[in-house]
């Protein structure tokens, strides 16, 4: 049985960590990302989240998306996101949480407007 | 039409996706399109991280037994497990969460664990129920109706 993969690759930009992740997000391998959120919110408040390889997302990934925002909040920050795959769009929105993340076409566009 | 398809798995989180995949399955056979088809199984991992998460409270403490068949024009997702009763009409929705800094941050603190996969679980079917007896263990039905889905196509 092939195990569910995640892909994370971190750009830590001047005033913005760039965080691309890709493949399938959910409860066996969130903890993953999990961590590698968890220790950017260390040292950095504006992350942007390049989604547009994520293939399937969970509730457990929305609730790391939403613990790295909570604290980028906590220091001023913020969390946007930039060019979210379909499913991405979709699992916030059936969750009702699409109005927690501003959306951006493009990474650049999104580390930009920071 | 169709009779029951069953699949027992250990409760363990990498096992998830083995029932995603037995359920899209299913659902393909069904008619569903794949969109209709990622909404099951998103629904299928939702209630099985709950299961591992509430009902076992732990990973590898017992095993899902998930099983599905046609009945009219209802597609029958049938999940069981011998963990605690855990029934997921007793789980409030998740709060509203507002986007001002400090709000938002109250808010997604509270976050249950289990509130936003139930929450997409009751927006994603048409109908949930859950039913729980010392023999059999707990039950949950997620019943999703074919009819729209047919309808979809034929136009």
């Amino acid at each position: 049985m092939a195990e569910s993969i995640v892909n994370i690759e971190v750009e830590d930009l001047k005033r913005v960590e760039l965080v691309k992740i890709g493949g399938r997000i959910d409860s066996s391998n969130v903890a993953q990302l999990d961590n590698v959120l968890k220790e950017i919110a260390g040292r950095k408040n504006n992350v942007v989240l390049e989604m547009s390889g994520v293939d399937y997302i969970s509730s457990a990934g929305l609730r790391a998306m939403i613990s790295l925002l909570r604290e980028c909040k906590k220091q001023k920050g913020d969390v946007r996101l930039a060019a979210p795959s379909e499913r991405v769009v979709e699992v916030l929105g059936l969750a009702g949480l699409d109005a927690l993340f501003e959306v951006y076409d493009t990474d650049a566009a999104a580390v930009g407007s920071f | 039409m169709g009779s029951e398809q069953s699949l027992t798995v250990p409760g363990r989180y990498k096992e998830i996706k083995r029932i995603c995949e037995f359920i899209a399955a299913g659902a393909a056979q069904a008619g569903f399109d794949d969109e209709a088809i990622f909404r099951l199984e998103l629904c299928c991992d939702e209630a099985s991280t709950n299961i591992i998460e509430h009902a076992y409270g732990e990973e590898d403490t017992g095993s899902i037994v998930v099983s599905y068949e046609i009945s009219g024009d209802d597609f029958i997702i049938v999940m069981r497990d011998q963990g605690r009763a855990f029934d997921p009409a007793l789980v409030p929705p998740p709060p509203t969460i507002n986007l001002d800094g400090t709000s938002a941050d109250g808010s997604t603190g509270q976050l249950r664990i289990g509130g936003l996969g139930l929450h997409l679980i009751r927006n994603l079917m048409d109908e949930v129920r859950f039913s729980s007896d010392s023999r059999e263990g707990n039950k949950l039905v997620m019943i999703k109706k074919l009819e729209a889905q047919t309808g979809k196509e034929a136009s």
